[in-house]
């Protein structure tokens, strides 16, 4: 099986297409966070490999050429940002001094943790740009030498998590302002935990799709630093 | 034709990110050097927003998608992490949880007091 597979573009990319459309029906269906979508096909693709013994290798020889695409899907983050930039203007500061402060203490945790775990230098840079959007943390990633799959597997679950919390953390926390949500969602579990600021409202989705794009600015600036910190 | 052209922009400007990310000597990803560049550009004019908005619109839509791959890499990676999974989910879970919490917070204060000083200047 894997010999013929091999040999076939399409075959990786239409398995993740048809199983993401599977996951997304479903996850409309049963309104769960955790029925993520992106968790869902995964989960999916991975079974389905494994019962019928294909190897990973065989499935990223189609599936890596939608992987390239991430690049320009990132840049197209741009539009969004575009469409919402008086939002931007008005909360400059609250954006920008919350987010400085989300992104430092995400170094300082990742760090003192990443440190008393005695993780190797691969991990610890696997780990940090762990909050930002998959697309620009497996580059941040990759530019600091990590483990890519460990990247991505911490930014899911980063992701599901922070779309699980939010509400109850906020209430807990007492963070009512409609910017204040929006700006913790974006920052600390990035387009997974948009979907849910979306759920709370139109200012808190707008605020942390911007959180998003900052959030990943202000990491890859310092995240070399970080890096140099912690090894 | 329009999908032709708002590709062919779009893949210039990753282009522009690639090229940028291999010349200069920081670690950014190319598609910040590129997110940037279309933001400037739309920001000045040099494009209108009418050139690219449906594509990128589509990009962003079916963005998880492109996740895919990188995500089912686990499969392979997991047996090789041995005893690191749960210090990786122990960091992931509380480094989350304590980043949610503070920038809510501080954002929170500084749009308060910004509220106050506000209310204080008009009376």
């Amino acid at each position: 099986m894997n010999e013929m597979l091999s040999e076939s573009v399409y075959f990786g990319i239409v398995i993740s297409l048809i199983f993401y459309w599977i996951s997304l029906t479903i996850s409309k269906k049963v309104k769960l966070t955790i029925c993520n979508p992106l968790l869902l096909s995964a989960v999916f693709i991975v079974i389905v490999l494994v019962i019928f013994r294909i190897d990973y290798d065989t499935y990223n020889y189609g599936a890596q050429y939608l992987t390239y695409f991430l690049t320009p899907a990132t840049v197209c983050l741009a539009v969004p940002l575009y469409r919402q930039i008086e939002v931007l203007k008005k909360n400059v500061s609250a954006i920008m001094l919350s987010i400085g402060a989300g992104c430092i203490t995400n170094a300082v945790v990742i760090g003192i943790l990443t440190i008393s775990f005695k993780f190797s230098p691969e991990l610890k840079a696997a780990l940090i740009p762990k909050s930002l959007t998959t697309a620009i943390a497996i580059g941040v990633s990759e530019e600091l030498g990590g483990l890519t799959s460990v990247t991505v597997m911490s930014v899911v679950i980063t992701g599901i998590l922070g779309a699980t919390i939010a509400s109850g953390l906020f209430k807990l926390l007492k963070i009512e302002e409609p910017v204040a949500q929006g700006l913790a969602c974006g920052t600390a579990s990035h387009a997974i935990g948009t979907s849910k600021a979306i759920e709370l409202g139109e200012i808190q989705g707008a605020m942390s799709s911007l959180a998003i794009v900052v959030t990943g600015i202000i990491t890859v600036v310092i995240a070399p630093l970080i890096m140099n910190l912690i090894s | 034709m329009k999908y032709l052209i708002q590709f062919a922009i779009i893949s210039g400007i990753t282009f522009l990110g690639e090229m940028l990310n291999l010349i200069l000597p920081f670690s950014i990803p190319a598609s910040v050097y590129g997110l940037v560049i279309l933001l400037v550009a739309l920001l000045s004019g040099v494009i209108k927003l009418e050139q690219v908005e449906e594509t990128a619109d589509f990009f962003n839509t079916i963005m998880p998608v492109l996740f895919l791959a990188p995500a089912v890499s686990m499969m392979d990676v997991l047996p090789k992490l041995g005893g690191s999974i749960l210090p990786i989910l122990i960091i992931t879970v509380v480094s989350t949880v304590v980043v949610m919490a503070v920038t809510g917070r501080v954002s929170q204060a500084v749009i308060r007091h910004g509220k106050k000083k506000g209310r204080k200047e008009n009376e």
